[in-house]
Protein backbone atom coordinates (compact mmCIF):
# COMPACT_ATOMS: atom_id res chain seq x y z
CA UNK A 1 0.00 0.00 0.00
CA UNK A 2 1.33 3.22 -0.92
CA UNK A 3 -0.13 6.53 0.67
CA UNK A 4 -1.86 7.35 -1.72
CA UNK A 5 -3.90 3.80 -3.19
CA UNK A 6 -5.03 0.59 -1.82
CA UNK A 7 -3.95 -2.70 -3.52
CA UNK A 8 -5.83 -5.81 -2.42
CA UNK A 9 -3.32 -6.87 0.23
CA UNK A 10 -4.50 -3.33 2.12
CA UNK A 11 -8.19 -4.02 1.27
CA UNK A 12 -7.69 -7.59 2.63
CA UNK A 13 -6.45 -5.85 5.54
CA UNK A 14 -9.37 -3.55 6.13
CA UNK A 15 -11.72 -6.94 6.26
CA UNK A 16 -8.92 -8.49 9.00
CA UNK A 17 -9.66 -5.13 10.56
CA UNK A 18 -13.31 -4.42 10.42
CA UNK A 19 -13.76 -8.21 11.85
CA UNK A 20 -11.32 -7.43 14.63
CA UNK A 21 -13.71 -4.52 15.68
CA UNK A 22 -16.82 -5.92 14.89
CA UNK A 23 -16.03 -8.80 17.13
CA UNK A 24 -14.29 -6.18 19.87
CA UNK A 25 -17.95 -4.45 19.85
CA UNK A 26 -20.34 -7.30 19.30
CA UNK A 27 -21.75 -7.11 22.55
CA UNK A 28 -22.61 -3.42 22.38
CA UNK A 29 -23.98 -3.98 18.90
CA UNK A 30 -26.57 -6.87 20.13
CA UNK A 31 -27.45 -4.60 23.12
CA UNK A 32 -28.34 -1.92 20.67
CA UNK A 33 -29.90 -4.32 18.73
CA UNK A 34 -31.75 -5.75 21.60
CA UNK A 35 -33.22 -2.64 22.57
CA UNK A 36 -35.16 -2.01 18.84
CA UNK A 37 -34.03 -5.00 16.58
CA UNK A 38 -33.88 -8.77 17.62
CA UNK A 39 -30.99 -8.55 19.44
CA UNK A 40 -28.80 -10.89 16.71
CA UNK A 41 -26.72 -7.55 14.83
CA UNK A 42 -22.97 -8.11 16.57
CA UNK A 43 -23.53 -12.13 16.71
CA UNK A 44 -24.27 -12.33 13.41
CA UNK A 45 -22.10 -9.51 11.94
CA UNK A 46 -19.02 -11.24 13.73
CA UNK A 47 -19.69 -14.97 11.86
CA UNK A 48 -20.35 -13.04 8.63
CA UNK A 49 -17.16 -11.24 8.97
CA UNK A 50 -15.28 -14.36 10.35
CA UNK A 51 -16.47 -15.92 7.27
CA UNK A 52 -15.14 -12.89 5.30
CA UNK A 53 -11.66 -13.09 6.84
CA UNK A 54 -11.48 -16.40 5.78
CA UNK A 55 -12.70 -16.59 2.45
CA UNK A 56 -10.01 -13.73 1.79
CA UNK A 57 -7.51 -16.01 3.76
CA UNK A 58 -7.99 -18.12 1.07
CA UNK A 59 -7.46 -15.97 -2.21
CA UNK A 60 -3.71 -15.98 -4.04
CA UNK A 61 -1.23 -14.15 -3.02
CA UNK A 62 -1.57 -10.72 -4.58
CA UNK A 63 -5.26 -10.85 -5.39
CA UNK A 64 -7.00 -7.53 -6.94
CA UNK A 65 -9.04 -5.11 -4.62
CA UNK A 66 -11.83 -6.23 -6.27
CA UNK A 67 -11.40 -9.87 -5.78
CA UNK A 68 -10.98 -9.12 -2.29
CA UNK A 69 -14.44 -7.13 -1.51
CA UNK A 70 -16.30 -9.63 -4.03
CA UNK A 71 -14.63 -12.72 -2.07
CA UNK A 72 -15.64 -11.04 1.47
CA UNK A 73 -19.12 -9.92 0.41
CA UNK A 74 -19.93 -13.24 -0.82
CA UNK A 75 -18.87 -14.46 2.52
CA UNK A 76 -21.15 -12.26 4.52
CA UNK A 77 -24.04 -12.44 1.98
CA UNK A 78 -23.96 -16.23 2.71
CA UNK A 79 -23.06 -16.49 6.61
CA UNK A 80 -24.23 -13.11 8.07
CA UNK A 81 -27.74 -13.82 8.92
CA UNK A 82 -30.20 -11.04 9.06
CA UNK A 83 -30.65 -8.19 7.03
CA UNK A 84 -27.16 -7.13 7.25
CA UNK A 85 -25.99 -10.05 5.08
CA UNK A 86 -27.57 -8.72 2.38
CA UNK A 87 -26.68 -5.38 2.95
CA UNK A 88 -23.03 -5.61 3.80
CA UNK A 89 -22.62 -8.52 1.67
CA UNK A 90 -24.35 -6.04 -1.54
CA UNK A 91 -22.65 -3.35 -0.73
CA UNK A 92 -18.97 -4.83 -0.54
CA UNK A 93 -19.53 -6.75 -3.90
CA UNK A 94 -20.68 -3.43 -5.72
CA UNK A 95 -17.87 -1.79 -4.58
CA UNK A 96 -15.48 -4.66 -5.87
CA UNK A 97 -16.95 -4.39 -9.02
CA UNK A 98 -16.41 -0.94 -9.51
CA UNK A 99 -12.71 -1.69 -8.98
CA UNK A 100 -12.78 -3.59 -11.88
CA UNK A 101 -9.03 -5.38 -12.49
CA UNK A 102 -6.85 -2.45 -10.94
CA UNK A 103 -3.96 -3.73 -9.15
CA UNK A 104 -4.93 -0.48 -6.85
CA UNK A 105 -7.83 1.86 -5.68
CA UNK A 106 -6.40 5.63 -5.60
CA UNK A 107 -8.90 8.14 -3.95
CA UNK A 108 -11.01 8.79 -6.57
CA UNK A 109 -11.41 5.15 -7.69
CA UNK A 110 -12.22 3.98 -3.71
CA UNK A 111 -14.75 6.98 -3.42
CA UNK A 112 -16.71 5.76 -6.48
CA UNK A 113 -16.84 2.22 -4.74
CA UNK A 114 -17.88 3.60 -1.54
CA UNK A 115 -20.13 5.26 -3.48
CA UNK A 116 -21.32 1.96 -5.13
CA UNK A 117 -21.82 -0.07 -1.95
CA UNK A 118 -24.17 3.07 -0.92
CA UNK A 119 -26.42 2.79 -4.52
CA UNK A 120 -26.51 -1.24 -3.74
CA UNK A 121 -27.54 -1.38 -0.27
CA UNK A 122 -30.29 1.39 -0.81
CA UNK A 123 -31.50 -0.35 -3.87
CA UNK A 124 -31.47 -3.61 -2.08
CA UNK A 125 -33.15 -2.13 1.66
CA UNK A 126 -34.69 0.77 -0.46
CA UNK A 127 -34.31 2.62 2.65
CA UNK A 128 -34.04 6.34 2.65
CA UNK A 129 -31.56 8.91 4.80
CA UNK A 130 -33.78 9.22 7.86
CA UNK A 131 -35.58 5.90 8.14
CA UNK A 132 -33.16 5.05 10.35
CA UNK A 133 -31.17 2.28 9.04
CA UNK A 134 -27.13 1.95 8.23
CA UNK A 135 -27.99 4.36 4.92
CA UNK A 136 -28.05 7.03 8.29
CA UNK A 137 -24.34 6.77 8.40
CA UNK A 138 -23.61 5.28 4.49
CA UNK A 139 -24.69 8.59 3.15
CA UNK A 140 -22.94 11.23 5.41
CA UNK A 141 -19.66 9.11 4.75
CA UNK A 142 -19.84 9.10 1.35
CA UNK A 143 -20.67 12.61 0.91
CA UNK A 144 -18.17 13.44 3.65
CA UNK A 145 -16.07 11.48 1.31
CA UNK A 146 -16.75 13.14 -2.11
CA UNK A 147 -16.52 16.47 -0.33
CA UNK A 148 -12.55 16.07 0.89
CA UNK A 149 -12.10 14.52 -2.34
CA UNK A 150 -13.13 17.53 -4.25
CA UNK A 151 -11.18 19.71 -1.48
CA UNK A 152 -8.07 18.08 -2.99
CA UNK A 153 -7.39 15.71 0.47
CA UNK A 154 -5.86 12.51 0.02
CA UNK A 155 -6.86 9.08 -0.02
CA UNK A 156 -6.31 8.71 4.04
CA UNK A 157 -8.10 12.43 4.73
CA UNK A 158 -11.03 10.73 2.53
CA UNK A 159 -11.44 8.16 4.54
CA UNK A 160 -10.96 9.76 7.77
CA UNK A 161 -13.54 12.40 6.79
CA UNK A 162 -16.35 9.34 6.13
CA UNK A 163 -15.46 7.60 8.90
CA UNK A 164 -16.40 10.87 11.12
CA UNK A 165 -19.12 11.59 9.21
CA UNK A 166 -20.64 7.95 9.58
CA UNK A 167 -19.97 8.26 13.35
CA UNK A 168 -21.57 11.41 13.58
CA UNK A 169 -24.82 9.83 11.38
CA UNK A 170 -25.08 6.78 13.67
CA UNK A 171 -25.50 9.24 16.68
CA UNK A 172 -27.90 11.14 14.60
CA UNK A 173 -30.06 8.16 14.55
CA UNK A 174 -31.00 8.23 17.75
CA UNK A 175 -34.35 10.72 18.35
CA UNK A 176 -35.17 9.08 14.77
CA UNK A 177 -38.35 6.86 14.59
CA UNK A 178 -37.60 3.73 12.49
CA UNK A 179 -39.25 3.06 9.59
CA UNK A 180 -37.13 0.41 8.02
CA UNK A 181 -36.79 -3.30 9.61
CA UNK A 182 -37.87 -4.96 12.75
CA UNK A 183 -37.62 -1.54 14.98
CA UNK A 184 -40.40 -0.04 12.66
CA UNK A 185 -42.56 -2.33 13.81
CA UNK A 186 -41.97 -0.41 17.39
CA UNK A 187 -43.38 3.08 15.50
CA UNK A 188 -42.29 5.70 18.62
CA UNK A 189 -40.96 3.32 20.39
CA UNK A 190 -37.89 3.26 18.31
CA UNK A 191 -37.00 6.77 19.09
CA UNK A 192 -34.11 7.46 21.87
CA UNK A 193 -31.86 4.49 20.79
CA UNK A 194 -29.12 4.51 18.34
CA UNK A 195 -29.47 2.28 14.81
CA UNK A 196 -27.49 -0.51 15.48
CA UNK A 197 -26.80 -1.07 11.73
CA UNK A 198 -25.45 2.89 11.65
CA UNK A 199 -23.72 1.60 14.46
CA UNK A 200 -21.79 -1.31 12.52
CA UNK A 201 -21.07 1.10 9.65
CA UNK A 202 -19.58 3.73 11.68
CA UNK A 203 -17.36 0.91 13.29
CA UNK A 204 -16.27 -0.76 9.58
CA UNK A 205 -15.76 2.98 7.90
CA UNK A 206 -13.59 3.69 10.81
CA UNK A 207 -11.59 0.62 9.90
CA UNK A 208 -11.01 1.31 6.90
CA UNK A 209 -9.74 4.84 7.80
CA UNK A 210 -7.66 3.29 10.36
CA UNK A 211 -5.53 1.03 7.52
CA UNK A 212 -5.17 4.30 5.28
CA UNK A 213 -3.04 5.54 7.63
CA UNK A 214 -1.57 1.72 8.84
CA UNK A 215 -2.88 1.31 11.93
CA UNK A 216 -5.40 -1.80 12.70
CA UNK A 217 -2.95 -4.62 12.66
CA UNK A 218 -5.55 -7.68 12.87
CA UNK A 219 -2.99 -10.32 13.56
CA UNK A 220 -6.09 -12.76 13.74
CA UNK A 221 -5.80 -13.65 17.31
CA UNK A 222 -8.33 -11.78 19.78
CA UNK B 1 -44.39 -26.38 -14.76
CA UNK B 2 -43.38 -23.01 -12.73
CA UNK B 3 -41.80 -23.66 -9.77
CA UNK B 4 -42.48 -22.29 -6.47
CA UNK B 5 -40.00 -21.34 -3.52
CA UNK B 6 -41.32 -20.37 0.39
CA UNK B 7 -38.80 -18.28 2.24
CA UNK B 8 -39.16 -17.92 5.99
CA UNK B 9 -36.88 -16.70 8.99
CA UNK B 10 -39.01 -20.24 10.54
CA UNK B 11 -38.27 -23.66 9.15
CA UNK B 12 -41.62 -24.69 10.34
CA UNK B 13 -43.40 -22.40 8.82
CA UNK B 14 -41.78 -22.45 5.49
CA UNK B 15 -42.83 -25.93 5.83
CA UNK B 16 -46.01 -25.42 6.37
CA UNK B 17 -46.63 -22.86 4.10
CA UNK B 18 -45.12 -25.58 1.24
CA UNK B 19 -47.69 -28.15 2.60
CA UNK B 20 -50.77 -26.19 2.03
CA UNK B 21 -49.53 -24.92 -1.38
CA UNK B 22 -48.97 -28.64 -2.61
CA UNK B 23 -52.43 -29.23 -0.87
CA UNK B 24 -54.24 -26.07 -3.07
CA UNK B 25 -51.50 -27.14 -6.15
CA UNK B 26 -53.90 -30.26 -5.89
CA UNK B 27 -49.97 -32.69 -5.87
CA UNK B 28 -49.08 -31.27 -9.35
CA UNK B 29 -47.26 -27.84 -8.01
CA UNK B 30 -43.64 -28.14 -7.61
CA UNK B 31 -42.92 -26.30 -4.36
CA UNK B 32 -40.04 -26.26 -1.93
CA UNK B 33 -39.59 -24.60 1.71
CA UNK B 34 -36.64 -22.55 2.26
CA UNK B 35 -37.01 -21.81 5.85
CA UNK B 36 -34.25 -20.61 8.33
CA UNK B 37 -31.14 -21.05 8.43
CA UNK B 38 -28.58 -24.02 7.57
CA UNK B 39 -28.65 -25.35 10.75
CA UNK B 40 -31.91 -25.40 10.94
CA UNK B 41 -32.26 -22.64 13.65
CA UNK B 42 -34.29 -18.83 12.78
CA UNK B 43 -32.76 -16.88 10.05
CA UNK B 44 -32.61 -17.13 6.49
CA UNK B 45 -29.64 -18.83 4.18
CA UNK B 46 -29.10 -17.77 0.52
CA UNK B 47 -27.61 -21.25 0.44
CA UNK B 48 -31.27 -22.92 1.03
CA UNK B 49 -32.69 -20.73 -1.51
CA UNK B 50 -30.67 -21.92 -4.29
CA UNK B 51 -31.35 -25.21 -2.84
CA UNK B 52 -34.74 -24.58 -3.18
CA UNK B 53 -34.80 -23.50 -6.65
CA UNK B 54 -32.62 -25.81 -7.80
CA UNK B 55 -35.30 -28.32 -7.04
CA UNK B 56 -37.96 -26.76 -8.42
CA UNK B 57 -36.36 -25.66 -11.35
CA UNK B 58 -37.75 -27.43 -14.45
CA UNK B 59 -36.69 -24.66 -16.58
CA UNK B 60 -40.41 -22.93 -16.98
CA UNK B 61 -38.69 -20.37 -14.28
CA UNK B 62 -39.48 -20.11 -10.29
CA UNK B 63 -41.75 -17.90 -8.43
CA UNK B 64 -40.29 -17.35 -5.07
CA UNK B 65 -42.41 -16.23 -1.80
CA UNK B 66 -40.77 -14.62 1.42
CA UNK B 67 -42.11 -13.94 4.72
CA UNK B 68 -40.73 -9.85 5.50
CA UNK B 69 -37.49 -8.92 6.51
CA UNK B 70 -34.34 -10.35 5.80
CA UNK B 71 -35.93 -13.13 3.65
CA UNK B 72 -36.83 -10.60 1.57
CA UNK B 73 -33.84 -9.30 1.39
CA UNK B 74 -31.91 -12.87 0.63
CA UNK B 75 -34.27 -13.18 -2.21
CA UNK B 76 -33.35 -10.43 -4.15
CA UNK B 77 -29.57 -10.60 -3.79
CA UNK B 78 -30.32 -14.34 -4.86
CA UNK B 79 -32.65 -13.07 -7.68
CA UNK B 80 -29.26 -10.41 -8.80
CA UNK B 81 -26.93 -13.14 -8.58
CA UNK B 82 -29.14 -15.17 -11.60
CA UNK B 83 -29.25 -14.52 -14.90
CA UNK B 84 -32.14 -14.71 -17.40
CA UNK B 85 -34.99 -13.32 -15.34
CA UNK B 86 -36.44 -16.49 -14.60
CA UNK B 87 -36.54 -16.35 -11.41
CA UNK B 88 -39.00 -13.52 -9.51
CA UNK B 89 -39.48 -12.49 -6.00
CA UNK B 90 -43.50 -11.87 -5.79
CA UNK B 91 -44.48 -9.26 -3.61
CA UNK B 92 -46.95 -10.89 -1.81
CA UNK B 93 -47.89 -12.27 1.66
CA UNK B 94 -46.30 -15.49 2.34
CA UNK B 95 -49.13 -17.91 2.59
CA UNK B 96 -51.49 -16.22 0.08
CA UNK B 97 -49.42 -15.64 -2.58
CA UNK B 98 -47.86 -18.95 -2.47
CA UNK B 99 -51.83 -20.49 -2.29
CA UNK B 100 -53.08 -18.54 -5.16
CA UNK B 101 -48.67 -19.22 -6.98
CA UNK B 102 -49.47 -22.58 -6.60
CA UNK B 103 -53.27 -23.53 -8.07
CA UNK B 104 -52.08 -21.24 -10.86
CA UNK B 105 -48.84 -23.63 -11.78
CA UNK B 106 -51.07 -26.56 -11.33
CA UNK B 107 -52.93 -25.29 -13.89
CA UNK B 108 -50.05 -25.36 -16.32
CA UNK B 109 -49.51 -21.03 -16.50
CA UNK B 110 -46.38 -19.58 -17.33
CA UNK B 111 -43.94 -17.43 -15.33
CA UNK B 112 -45.26 -14.41 -15.68
CA UNK B 113 -48.92 -15.29 -14.92
CA UNK B 114 -48.32 -17.35 -11.75
CA UNK B 115 -46.37 -14.27 -10.48
CA UNK B 116 -48.78 -11.94 -11.33
CA UNK B 117 -51.83 -14.46 -9.24
CA UNK B 118 -49.23 -14.32 -6.41
CA UNK B 119 -49.43 -10.46 -6.16
CA UNK B 120 -52.66 -10.17 -6.24
CA UNK B 121 -53.37 -12.37 -3.41
CA UNK B 122 -52.38 -9.18 -1.56
CA UNK B 123 -56.29 -7.99 -2.46
CA UNK B 124 -57.83 -11.10 -0.83
CA UNK B 125 -59.72 -9.79 1.88
CA UNK B 126 -61.37 -11.83 4.75
CA UNK B 127 -63.77 -10.02 6.29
Amino acid sequence: MSGTTLDGAALAGWIRHAAGLVAADAERLTRLDAAIGDGDHGLNLDRGFTAAVAAIGALPEGAAPSKVLIAAGRAIVSKTGGASGPLYGTALRRAGRTLADEDEADATALGAALAAALEGVQELGQADEGDKTMVDALIPAVAAYEGALAGGADLASCARAAADAAARGADATIPLRARKGRASYLGARSAGHLDPGAASTALILRALADITVGEGGWSGSS
Amino acid sequence: MVGIVVISHSRTLADGVTEMARALGVGKAKVEPAGGDVDGGFGTSIDLVRHAVAAVDGGDGVVLLADLGSSVLTAKTFIEDTEGGAVLLADAPLVEGAVAAASMAAAGADLATVHAAAEAAREHRKT
